[in-house]
């Protein structure tokens, strides 16, 4: 995405710290305090990780943060994979599809309007930036009930699109965009390119996606997230379980242990969360280079 | 976080259907408490399961999967497409949006005795003496049976029940030197004994359960809830609700329950490792031992509920569903047929085969059933007390009309009383105001 920027915005360099060696000082309090953030950041990750080698006997008789017993994790990765005739790989399927198209479809639309509210001056523009922000406000569950009412009207209620269109729009994410256009592509740039005879579609992605890329990456990893995460929306929109994203899935494995007669797994709970993120801790790590200058972007006056 | 996000739901998906149960009941208040007379007959039922078609169930009870598979056998032209998302509140928040918005509504729906007469009053399931299910008089055990009427109409058919019982650790019962308690009396100094003699083993866990609560009060005598239509009165000050708060207010002043919510996965731990040492519960418990707790397999044993005066024989229904058709169904008649045979039919014995406990007096007496020997329980047979205890449950019991929200609110009123921040007695009041209101803003006349 980043391959073809012919013009680098001049700004961006100044803002980069000054090349002189700065002799670190040391804090211990602030060592304390991150050593403190990532034992408890990390502690869940490792009582999953060690929850996922155990028994469904082992896991509930044992201490949650060391081994125990026989190591059964292939064996749980392998039950969690067939258990239900392999359900959960469709799930993990429809997940990766509703991120895809969801979170995708959500990161190209804030971008366009985000690009498009900074850059274009056009009447309206801070009524619909006022009602952008004010949805920033709107907790989702709130409005859960009547998006239900109203695709039940479409009769688009249990099936993709009931997961996917809600999912497309994200006013944060808007904002974000907005944000990032507004400081990371010139109005000189732009003039110089329209003065130069392009499109208004060239200059966007010739020239104004490539400077957007390290926020556009961020909003993305963002997206993905809160797609990958949710549960609520599908939860009253989907009725089929074979539509299920893996978050919902889980979750009625989780409640068959609170039904009569259902069968208690939560060791295929664990399994099946402890491989549900694992997509993520990848796109993070992947991306990781990308959402760093991102998050920078916008913190400096240039 | 989760919980309140429900909790939101909930609230939001119960008002809808009491909404619905306002303007219904106003309409048509005359023919409120008589039943429809019979005008679809067994042979009309049974023309349309030959005839086919197509019906959905919303249903999480697990044994129902073999049924369908059966009777799709029997009746080849019928697609029974059965939906399992969901249980408990989960369904009855999709049951209500779905109703709300007039599609999706499947024809079966699964639905506990305590929030059938939720539905029933919202007019969202049918009334059943449509196809004669008058006529199943006595098939069914007087409690399960008793839960599914409204006055004289009838919301659904039973599918299993629960009449409490005692589930005891015995071998933690014979480590300490315990008998297993007869009466509520005995159960507290048992509680007392057991806990002195292992400060780490309780004799039972509650962090407050609305269900159990409930249950409990109408095992002493307690009718809190009073329904005439929309005529609702709440009174927690009755004596049977007071016989059961001074007995738990007791064994929770001196710390003798634990602390562990219900069905958690520490409550699972603590029935495996001898920290959770009875369960008054109802008798559809088994199965969920044997697959949730195998860690102490062979050790749990049942005994009849303790009772209030020695001598006596008195259950109450914990838990238990119903199956009912949607009165948003097209295909009413060939739902009606594929109900009455899981409940009744050849799915009735399917289930208590694959270990539901019966709803049927067929099956509940059945030699097969009583003389079968759990191996989970030690070899016992188990069934005997069981079904002893579904011929005891207490009369005149009822769920409020918007119980779901309710119960739902539970711990938000009562909860404080288990952590020593209030009394029962204190907590029950304040629920019975809650509820009070709520009924009141939902068009009930709540006294």
């Amino acid at each position: 995405m980043v391959s073809a920027p012919t013009i680098r915005p001049q700004a961006r360099r100044k803002a980069q710290p000054p090349a002189t060696p700065r002799k670190r000082t040391k804090s211990w309090s602030l060592t304390a305090i991150t050593t403190v953030m990532l034992i408890y950041t990390l502690l869940p990750l490792a009582w999953l990780f060690i929850s996922a080698t155990k028994t469904q006997d082992n896991l509930l008789g044992s201490f949650g943060l060391w081994f125990h017993g026989d190591f059964a994790l292939f064996d749980n990765i392998g039950r969690t994979f067939t258990y239900q005739n392999g359900i959960y790989l469709r799930w993990l399927g429809n997940t990766v599809f509703y991120v895809v198209i969801g979170a995708g479809g959500a990161t190209l639309l804030s971008t366009l309007a985000g690009y498009g509210l900074a850059k274009f001056a056009f009447p309206g523009r801070r009524a619909v930036f006022a009602l952008i922000l004010g949805a920033v406000a709107v907790p989702p569950t709130a409005l859960a009930i009547p998006t239900f009412l109203l695709f039940a009207k479409a009769g688009i209620t249990d099936t993709v699109w009931a997961v996917i269109i809600p999912s497309l729009m994200v006013p944060f994410s808007l904002y974000l965009m907005w944000t990032f256009s507004r400081d990371a592509v010139p109005d000189e740039i732009l003039e110089s390119a329209r003065v130069d005879g392009a499109g208004e579609f060239r200059i966007f992605f010739k020239l104004a996606v490539p400077l957007l890329s390290p926020g556009l990456v961020t909003a993305l990893l963002f997206n993905v997230v809160v797609t990958w995460n949710n549960l609520f929306l599908p939860l009253i929109m989907l009725k089929d379980r074979n539509l299920f994203p893996i978050t919902l899935g889980i979750y009625t494995w989780n409640q068959q242990a609170q039904t009569v007669g259902g069968d208690v797994v939560f060791n295929l709970v664990i399994t099946g969360s402890l491989l549900a993120i694992v997509p993520l801790i990848a796109a993070f790590l992947l991306l990781q280079r990308y959402w760093q200058s991102g998050l920078a972007v916008g913190s400096v006056k240039q | 976080m989760e919980l309140s996000r429900r909790r939101l739901l909930l609230g939001a998906a119960s008002s809808l259907a009491l909404l619905a149960a306002g303007c219904g009941s106003s309409d048509d208040s005359g023919d409120d408490t008589k039943a429809a007379s019979t005008t679809v007959s067994d042979a009309d039922v049974e023309a349309a399961l030959q005839a086919g078609g197509s019906i959905t169930v919303w249903a999480w009870e697990p044994t129902l999967t073999k049924v369908v598979a059966d009777f799709q056998t029997k009746y080849p032209k019928v697609k029974v497409n059965l939906i399992k998302n969901g249980s408990g509140n989960d369904q009855y928040t999709a049951l209500a949006n779905a109703i709300k918005a007039g599609t999706g509504v499947p024809d079966l729906a699964q639905i506990e005795y305590f929030a059938l007469p939720q539905f029933a009053l919202g007019k969202s399931v049918a009334d059943l003496n449509t196809f004669g299910a008058k006529s199943l008089d006595g098939t069914f055990t007087p409690g399960p049976w008793s839960s599914v009427h409204s006055g004289d109409k009838i919301y659904g058919l039973p599918m299993d029940s629960g009449p409490m019982a005692l589930f005891y650790n015995k071998e933690v019962f014979d480590k300490y030197g315990i008998q297993v308690p007869t009466t509520w009396e005995e159960y507290a100094a048992a509680a007392e004994k057991l806990h002195t003699a292992n400060p780490k083993s309780w004799i039972t866990s509650d962090s407050g359960d609305a269900g159990f609560t409930t249950s409990m009060i109408w095992q002493a005598g307690g009718r809190p809830y009073k329904v005439d239509g929309t005529d609702v009165t709440i009174n927690f000050d009755d004596d049977g609700t007071k016989k059961w708060t001074g007995l738990w207010q007791g064994m929770i002043d001196k710390k003798l329950l634990a602390p562990i919510p219900g069905w958690s996965d520490a409550w699972y731990k603590g029935l495996g490792d001898g920290t959770i040492a009875t369960l008054v519960i109802g008798a559809w418990m088994p199965p969920n031992l044997e697959s949730g707790v195998k860690a102490a397999s062979g050790k749990w044993r049942v005994a009849p509920m303790p009772q209030w005066a020695s001598g006596e024989k008195v259950t109450s229904e914990n838990g238990g569903s119903s199956l009912a058709v949607t009165e948003a169904s097209q295909s009413k008649t060939l739902a009606y047929g594929f109900m009455k045979y899981a409940t009744v039919g050849d799915g009735a014995q399917s289930r208590t085969d694959q270990g539901a406990f019966p709803a049927t007096t067929a099956q509940l007496n059945a030699e097969a059933f009583k003389s079968k020997e759990f191996p989970y329980l030690g070899g016992q047979k188990a069934n005997e007390v069981l079904a002893e205890a579904a011929n005891q449950v207490a009369t005149g019991w009822s769920y409020l009309p918007f119980q779901v929200y309710a119960n739902s609110v539970y711990n938000d009123s009562v909860g404080k009383a288990y952590t020593g921040g209030s009394t029962l007695q204190d907590g029950l009041k304040a629920w019975q105001d809650t509820s009070t209101k709520y009924g009141q803003e939902q068009g009930f006349t709540v006294k």
